[in-house]
């Protein structure tokens, strides 16, 4: 296979990546490790690497118009960003110490709960009345709905902080944009409603893998050969997923991906035991 | 500037500004990879892949100033490389952004805030964590 050859299927790969994170709002880097690791044998440290790519490009990319329609909440992310930058900075740390067979299985325990976490109901309705730090912190507001704008109050904002911080670190070490557990900090914890959850989760992202995207680039995990058709293919399959969004129904979507994805984690972890990495 | 001006920054004005810049960020960084993308095809498409083995990137690749000379050189993997660093610093300017907005909202604590996910970013770049 030559290196154009090569390229096309990636392109292709990402394409699909992009557009399933953005339909199923997994996000695009949950896709691409075991895409390369599995289907070309890439080593997993590129495969971070370009995940990390990925993750960064799917989360500026659809943040821009969820923040433009005044969705998230971005005193909520800004704060819970030092959570997970300070997270990720020690992820991006523990990853020297951590034997690549480990971060496959990892990862593969991760995919499983993102897989769970997709199918989970999320609340949908707000709270009247929050805790006290909600308040001296400012994070209660209010989002546009068709029937007016919806005020919604958060409790528990030290429980959703440390889960939060959980989530820096696991992205920080595997390259992926833990969406899923920051989604279960700001949904379960603080109980902040799934409109504003997931757009500022999908917010927060990008600036969480960016503080462990600069070791990694200095590490040498981001090869330009793999980072191009990433950037490209995932910012194409995600703008598509956005405007189908609108027109197909997601449910049983989300349930034929969770099933695959559950296949493949259970894949990288049999392949992380066997230290197949 | 009259601090009613000042007053007059509310969170919709950095909610434009925000989304404006990210998506700015994106698309820029897309058009150079995609340029750098069709050099490199040119220049090495009929090549093999060679990913199984982690040697990790050479040093021209690693940095800011590897990369800018490298550009010099009218490299292709170089100029990909520059539109993965724009990538990267969109989220990174957002937060300046941020912080920017926050000091003319006169909201003390989120500048406060802002500066500390700022610094916690600043380490990550400048701490030495590469090894």
């Amino acid at each position: 296979m030559t290196i154009l050859t090569f390229t096309i299927i990636l392109l292709l790969g990402a394409y699909l990546a992009g557009l399933a994170g953005s339909l199923t709002g997994l996000g695009g880097g949950v896709v691409i490790i075991p895409l390369l690791t599995l289907v070309f044998s890439v080593d997993i440290r590129y495969a971070i690497g370009a995940a990390l790519v990925a993750s960064i490009a799917t989360s500026s990319g659809s943040a821009s118009a969820y923040v433009k329609e005044g969705i998230t909440n971005i005193r909520l992310g800004m704060f819970l960003e030092i959570a997970t930058t300070m997270g990720a900075v020690g992820g991006a740390i523990l990853a020297i110490y951590t034997p690549v067979n480990i971060v496959a299985i990892l990862f593969g325990v991760m995919l499983i709960f993102s897989a769970a976490m997709t199918l989970r109901k999320k609340h949908e309705d707000a709270l009247p009345e929050g805790s006290k730090l909600s308040y001296t912190l400012k994070l209660n507001s209010s989002y546009p709905s068709k029937d007016g704008p919806v005020e919604y109050k958060l409790k528990n904002i030290g429980g959703g902080f440390s889960i939060m911080t959980i989530a820096g670190v696991l992205s920080g070490l595997l390259g992926i944009g833990s969406g899923a557990l920051k989604v279960l900090a700001m949904d379960t914890a603080m109980r902040v409603p799934f409109r504003v959850s997931t757009t500022t989760s999908n917010f927060m992202v990008g600036v969480t893998a960016a503080a462990s995207a600069v070791v990694y680039l200095q590490r040498g995990y981001i090869d330009p050969g793999l980072a191009f058709p990433v950037i490209i293919g995932v910012l194409a399959g995600a703008y598509t997923g956005s405007k189908l969004l609108m027109r197909i129904n997601v449910k049983s979507l989300k349930l034929i991906f969770s099933i695959a994805i559950t296949m493949i984690a259970l894949n990288m972890i049999y392949n992380g035991f066997y230290h197949k990495f | 500037m009259k601090s009613t001006e000042n007053n007059s920054v509310t969170d919709y004005d950095m909610q434009q500004l925000i989304g404006t810049v990210l998506r700015y960020g994106v698309l820029l960084s897309g058009a150079v990879a995609i340029i750098g993308g069709v050099l490199y095809l040119v220049q090495k498409g009929a090549g093999i892949p060679d990913y199984t083995t982690f040697n990790g990137e050479p040093a021209g690749y690693t940095s800011l100033t590897g990369i800018i000379n490298g550009l010099k050189s009218g490299s292709a993997t170089e100029i990909i490389q520059l539109g993965v660093v724009i990538l990267i610093a969109t989220p990174i300017i957002r937060i300046g952004f941020s912080l920017v907005s926050f000091i003319l909202e006169k909201d003390r604590l989120y500048v406060v805030i802002t500066l500390i996910v700022l610094l916690i970013i600043l380490f990550s770049m400048f701490g030495g964590l590469a090894v």
